[in-house]
């Protein structure tokens, strides 16, 4: 098993993969069908996308579990299944990453907001501790809780991480741009907020992933780097907002564009750099060129 | 009577639902939508002025959603203490005495279950006078067809969040506008843009909910 924490120690600055869900839309996945089911389903096309981040050259990959936890999973009668289906996608990416990567199991939000009474505490608990320990069985090395929105859940799933499986976690959240050019999450939470929330948590590494492309990307580190400037932090930023065009979506953000940009991102202080929605292996190929020539 | 009409509205605003809600910490205690609607209609002030202070309430909170002066827990939590409100005024719609300003059907298309920018949208316009039919997730163009068919003068709204479900978004509002051309559709949605709103052929776009309750009050298309 390798230690995140223990590569980010050789001072180098890490790159992460990029996006999943597209990739294996590319593939063949339906909008509406569970992702996490294709682990058993269609591992073949899962272990693809996972090997082609390695052989892109990122040194720490996912799981194709953002949506893994059993609250999630009920939305395709699948809650029954979150064991087998975590523990599938680790066992994948681990097969693709070999004993040289890190592989760090992603947990994505549920989509309950608890402030309302969708879901208790309890249930979040309990589902995210499930998901990681299926991940944990699988293989992983550690844990990341991604794309956040509400303090209360990220504090959940970081907790419930930690406590089930004594692993690294990390935990990054997803910044808009508000009109008054401050940077917030959808539940209002601020970069600065989301830092001192993790730490206490006890989340190894902190930041943000999705988003609004690289450029904004590079506002919510600065905002991070000047109230924090030791805490390990991950971006994975998408490659723009896609546009709609001739009946197909387009994301903007060329590889050589989010390399120029990932090279200021490592420059302002981010350790471990990646890429979300509409990233592929070319983007990930050209940030790890980038980042070994500086 | 004009001071207890506005307190309701305040507690829209605030999100105050009850008097044991915790939200917001600053009026922990003190009577809510629920107690202060009963107190209302019990004193003799009619639900219309009820319902006026209320969509008034709403469109403040709304409002300032949409200039990010607050964010998504506000907003639920006025649209919990709307709720209240209207779960004493039903009666009041039942028997007509008060009227809603029309009707609203809504769903996420098909491919996307999320929800929760779908039901900030239903909430909302809820609270400012309209009567929702609420689809769901995951709603096929052919039950926002049918919907529309039970409610021919209804407007429709479409939500998504995943940028891939925006293609079925696209399809849905062209065949609802094959079939009804004169039904007024607006989308919203994470991704989406004016610009991909009008590729799609809707008659509006709302980053807001509160823009959502602008287009429909507008009465655009009809």
């Amino acid at each position: 098993m390798r230690s995140l924490l223990g590569l980010l120690k050789e001072g180098r600055v890490l790159v992460s993969d990029g996006a999943w869900g597209t990739m294996l839309q590319e593939r063949g996945l339906q909008s509406g069908e569970c992702p996490e089911l294709w682990n058993v389903t269609r591992r073949d096309d899962v272990l693809a996308v996972a090997k082609s981040y390695v052989e892109a050259g990122a040194d720490i990959i996912l799981t194709n579990s953002f949506g893994g936890s059993p609250i999630r999973l009920a939305h395709y009668g699948l809650e029954d299944r979150a064991a087998e289906l975590n523990e599938a996608a680790a066992d994948i990416s681990r097969e693709a990453a070999g004993r040289n990567h890190v592989v760090l199991g992603s947990m994505g939000p549920t989509g309950e907001i608890s402030l309302v009474g969708s879901v208790t505490k309890d249930e979040l608990y309990a589902g995210f501790a499930l998901q990681a320990r299926g991940l944990k069985k699988g293989g992983v090395d550690g844990i990341l809780v991604e794309t956040m929105s509400a303090i209360d859940e990220a504090v959940s799933a970081v907790r419930a991480a930690i406590d089930s499986t004594g692993l690294e976690v990390a935990c990054t959240f997803t910044f808009d741009r508000t009109k008054n050019g401050q940077y917030r999450t959808m539940m209002g939470v601020s970069p600065a907020e989301m830092a001192e929330a993790m730490k206490a948590a006890a989340a190894c590494v902190i930041g943000a992933n999705c988003g609004n492309g690289f450029d904004q990307m590079i506002e919510v580190v600065r905002e991070i780097r000047k109230i924090d400037s030791s805490t390990p932090l991950l971006v994975h930023a998408n490659a723009g907002l896609p546009e709609y065009r001739e009946g197909k979506l387009v994301y903007l953000e060329t590889p050589d564009m989010v390399a120029e940009r990932a090279k200021i991102l490592a420059d302002l202080g981010a350790n471990i750099i990646g890429g979300c929605c509409g990233t592929t292996p070319e983007h990930i190929r050209a940030i790890v060129r980038e980042l070994k020539v500086s | 009577m004009e001071v207890a009409v506005r307190k309701i509205g305040e507690c829209i605003e605030r999100g105050k639902v009850n008097r044991t809600s915790p939200y917001p910490r600053d009026m922990l205690g003190q009577d809510g939508s629920d107690e202060l609607t009963r107190q209302a209609l019990d004193s003799g002030i009619t639900a219309e002025a009820i319902l006026q202070a209320c969509n008034e309430g709403m469109k403040r909170i709304g409002d300032k959603f949409g200039r990010n002066e607050v964010f998504v827990p506000e907003l639920l939590m006025a649209a919990k203490a709307m709720n209240a409100v209207m779960s004493h005024l039903k009666p009041y719609f039942q028997t007509g005495v008060v009227k809603t300003k029309g009707k609203f059907v809504i769903g996420t298309v098909a491919g996307d279950l999320h929800d929760i920018g779908k039901n900030l949208v239903a909430m909302v316009v809820e609270g400012n006078g309209w009567e929702v039919v609420d689809l769901g997730v995951d709603v096929k163009t052919v039950k926002f067809l049918e919907a529309v068919n039970e409610n021919p003068d209804c407007r429709v709204g479409l939500s998504a969040l995943l940028t891939t479900t925006m293609l079925n978004m696209s399809k849905t509002v062209m065949g609802i506008k094959s079939r009804f051309p004169t039904t007024p559709v607006i989308v919203g949605g994470a991704p989406l843009t004016q610009k991909v709103a009008d590729e799609m052929g809707a008659d509006g776009y709302a980053p807001t909910p509160q823009g959502a309750v602008a287009f429909l009050d507008r009465g655009a298309g009809r």
